[in-house]
């Protein structure tokens, strides 16, 4: 689509196929490295709350490093779950509008989710 | 699809089973559940933001035992990306590229995950009974 919207030469002197998969194929690695260290944090922050009571469990997570980074988790884990998705989808689904449609579907369901993912981080962070 | 009429690549079914192609399917099958588990996070995240009521129905779902086999899946599924994932970003540097290496850091990663998942759940159900 946006492909029409430019001209050969500027196509071409994008390189490689005149698309964007180098964008595409960087991103997807800048969050896988972001995410080593995010997820293993969530991983040692959640196992130590695990006997924890509601009270502690939402004091530790109020902590302002503790939401940044739990924020930070959020929008770089989906946005990485996205770039996923989206090339498991484009290999798989060979029907035009079944692939658009779940292309789109993805975005949708990760937007929201990161929204309210932040948002309910936000309220704890917040004390509202 | 075109049908073109022409054989397709890679022909699956003629290929010997390799540990290679083991971790490179498990690397988006785990994608997968984890995208999917990225929505269970916001859950548990959304009830402890809403409150005690809320979030003790979290935890009831979590620690019930259908909710306790999907964890640990989830470990799993987590650890395994993780090493994998780790892998992968070490080929992308041009590392681990010979066959032997190549079948070797293919199993590591899917061994390394095991052992992770197991420690973690060690540590889960062994602090819960202390």
């Amino acid at each position: 689509m946006s492909n029409d919207l430019r001209n050969p030469l500027a196509r071409a002197r994008g390189l490689g196929s005149a698309k964007e998969g180098a964008g595409h194929w960087m991103l997807q690695r800048i969050t896988a490295v972001a995410l080593v260290f995010l997820t293993l944090w969530f991983v040692i922050t959640v196992l130590g709350l695990m006997h924890a009571d509601y009270a502690t469990a939402r004091g530790t997570i109020a902590q302002p490093w503790n939401a940044v980074l739990l924020i930070a988790l959020i929008v770089t884990m989906f946005r990485h779950a996205v770039l996923g998705l989206q090339v498991v989808i484009e290999d798989y689904v060979h029907t035009r509008w079944l692939e658009m449609t779940a292309l789109v579907l993805i975005k949708f369901i990760a937007v929201l989710a990161a929204l309210a993912g932040v948002l309910a981080v936000l309220r704890i962070a917040l004390g509202s | 699809m075109a049908q073109t009429g022409r054989p397709l690549s890679p022909h699956l079914q003629v290929y010997k089973w390799q540990v290679q192609m083991v971790s490179s399917i498990l690397h988006r099958a785990t994608g997968i559940v984890l995208a999917a588990g990225s929505l269970l996070i916001v859950w548990g995240i959304a009830a402890l933001a809403a409150g005690q009521d809320a979030f003790a129905t979290f935890s009831a779902c979590a620690t019930s035992a259908l909710g306790t086999i999907v964890m640990i899946g989830w470990t799993l599924a987590f650890f395994y990306h993780l090493c994998n994932g780790i892998r992968h970003l070490l080929q992308d540097a041009g590392k681990g590229y010979a066959i032997e290496s190549f079948v070797r850091n293919s199993w590591a990663a899917i061994v390394i995950a095991i052992v992770l998942t197991v420690a973690v759940w060690a540590y889960v159900l062994l602090g819960a009974r202390a």
